[in-house]
């Protein structure tokens, strides 16, 4: 079996499961986010009066942080009665950021356990060995009744990542690469699980940052087999409680692709679909008028570390705006720590609360018609950060920082090994 | 549920994605009546809901409804009595938002290519089969699995979780 299979079997109390199999399993995050006050709807119109598990609950206040319209406030203020009247303890309020982001700093995606939110980019926990997936309203709802879900087992595509990362080239662009030659379906219903010695080189940001845009293929999972940087990194959070599954030897996968990510430089997805991933030095010189760094993606420390890195001592270019959200507040205050968020500040960034902020394009940073924005979300379909006529590219933190600092799209390595 | 169904075609692409189906700028309603009224208004024809009748069906090419968790994406569809989408293949969250709503959601490799916008089309559940009774094109659909069977023919997922709750077989 592999080890989502194992770890699927014990949450669901069998021996064995194969792919293709629908199984209830026990969930051990569940996590809703603003946009789905839908979600208490259909636990009462299901006949739910009081939450099974609800220390296992959070609720985000993330798409709205703070709220920008009175529906939005109204969503949140209802939220907060529902929390109050089941003992939801864990309400994440407006200072606490973006969902995904807010459960990895509390060390709340572990090695063996189940990660559901109402939310497609769940997938990022199997960066830790979780295994995260995204739900709508009313399944998240059956869980608050029953604490349990059903899940098909899915089959598991192994991707192999090879070779050394160049300076200026980040896990980012390896994933946009990937995209872009397995393109947008290519993963529907099935885990994809990262594997190599490339991956060893990679920081715990960077695969969430991977495991993160397997929803971009339509994965219903992600997976990374934890070793020793994934339990260095629980252990500094205090978390040494969980369970470590392997996949056997004689695993059948249905799909084993290997990349060399040596062979690899800064990539963008161009408007207006993910999968359609360019070489970044086919669109060199394309003006932009708005960089913007965040997301669940692409706003952790390490992103505005390398954007910092970039910007101190310089100012950004005269027509483009540089919008930056840390995707957390844990992330925000360290970020303010180290003194990245004074330096960008000083080069001319403009910096927003915690929270989904225009990846969504709600609010905060939307872009007009005709409009550029580079960023370092993971959508880029037409008006998802504002005007259905705005162009988003997507690409690295370095390749965004350096787009700010231009003005427009520009190789990020010959500021990067600049330095 | 009515497991023999027939109605007009309308027809999308690839990969429509949720912000098709529902864009996020509606997100904040939450009433199935506001709900309805955006119904693919982000898509190539945003005139879908003045357009549509009860009962008609989507058709589309594969991965319909990728993109967010969006569970209006499928309320809006079920708002305005769509019949069934009959698509290539399926992003899962919609498809499990669909199925928990109540809403036949079939998949049919090369349906696309095999229906034209306001074909009268037929769909047996029980025969497992699709029928454009236009052109006479008939496909088998791939079979539900039984598990997802059970919540449809109950309606959807909240019929079925009241009818445990109220018996008691879930212990809150
Ligand atoms: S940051 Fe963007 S992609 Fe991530 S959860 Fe928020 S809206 Fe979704």
């Amino acid at each position: 079996m592999h080890a989502i299979e194992k770890l699927l079997a014990a949450k669901a109390g069998v021996d064995r499961v194969h792919a293709g199999q629908i199984v209830n399993c026990d969930v051990d995050v569940a996590g809703i986010n603003d946009l789905y006050y839908q979600t208490v709807k259909s636990f009462v119109e299901m006949g739910g009066q009081r939450v099974k598990h609800p220390d296992d609950v959070l609720i985000f206040f993330d798409h709205y942080a703070p709220c920008a319209t009175v529906i939005q406030a109204e969503d949140h203020k209802k939220f907060r009665q529902f929390a109050h009247e089941q003992g939801i303890a864990n309400l994440m309020d407006v200072n606490q950021g973006v969902c995904h982001q807010v459960v990895v700093d509390r060390g709340l995606a572990k090695p063996g356990e189940i990660v559901v939110i109402t939310d497609s980019h769940s997938t990022m926990h199997g960066a830790l060995g979780a295994f995260g997936t995204g739900v709508g309203a009313t399944d998240l709802a059956t869980i608050l009744i029953t604490g349990k879900l059903w899940f098909k087992v899915p089959e598991v595509i192994k991707i192999t990542l090879t070779g050394h990362l160049h300076p200026g080239v980040y896990a980012k662009d390896v994933i946009l690469h990937i995209l872009g030659d397995l393109k947008a379906d290519h993963g529907i219903y099935k885990a994809i699980e990262f594997a190599g010695p490339a991956l060893k080189d990679m920081t715990i940001s960077e695969r969430l940052a991977l495991c993160n845009m397997t929803t971009e293929m339509g994965a219903a999972t992600s997976y990374i087999q934890p070793d020793d940087r994934t339990r260095n990194f629980l252990k500094a959070k205090g978390v040494t409680d969980y369970t470590v599954y392997t996949t056997d030897e004689d695993y059948h996968y249905q799909e084993e692709i290997t990349y060399d990510v040596g062979q690899i430089g800064p990539q963008v997805a161009a408007p207006a679909d993910v999968d359609n991933v360019h070489d970044l030095s086919d669109y060199q010189g394309v003006h932009v008028d708005q960089a913007y760094i965040g997301s669940c993606t692409g706003g952790r420390l390490q992103d505005f570390a390398t954007a910092a890195k970039i910007l101190k001592g310089h100012h950004i270019a005269l027509d483009t705006r540089l919008i930056i959200v840390p995707a957390s507040g844990e992330v925000t205050r360290e970020c303010i720590a180290r003194g990245y968020i004074q330096d960008l500040l000083d080069a001319g960034a403009t910096l927003s609360p915690s929270g989904c902020a225009a990846c969504i394009g709600i609010h905060q940073g939307l872009i007009a018609a005709d409009e550029v924005c580079m960023s370092t979300s993971n959508r880029n379909f037409p008006g998802r950060m504002g005007s259905l006529k705005g162009q988003i590219y997507l690409a690295s933190p370095a390749a965004t920082a350096t787009a700010a600092l231009t003005g427009q799209i520009t190789d990020p390595r010959d500021y990067v090994e600049a330095e | 549920m009515k497991t023999l169904r027939t109605g007009h075609a309308h027809v999308f692409g690839q990969n429509i994605d949720t912000d098709q189906i529902y864009p996020a700028r509606f997100i904040e309603y939450t009433e199935e009546a506001d709900i309805k009224k955006y119904a693919m208004a982000g898509s190539d024809d945003p005139d879908f809901v003045q357009e549509t009748q009860p009962g008609d069906f989507i058709v589309a090419g594969t991965n319909f409804g990728c993109g967010s968790s969006r569970e209006h994406a499928a309320i809006t569809l079920k708002g305005n009595q769509v019949g069934a989408i009959v698509a290539e293949s399926f992003a899962r969250i919609f498809f499990r938002n669909a199925i928990n709503l109540g809403l036949p959601v079939i998949t049919c490799p090369h349906v696309h290519a095999h229906v034209q916008p306001g074909d009268q089309l037929q769909l047996d559940l029980k025969a497992g089969e699709f029928k454009n009774l236009t052109n006479g094109w008939t496909a088998p659909v791939e079979p539900l699995d039984d598990y997802i069977m059970n919540i449809l023919s109950h309606g959807g997922i909240k019929p079925l979780m009241r009818a445990m709750t109220s018996q008691g077989k879930v212990r809150e």
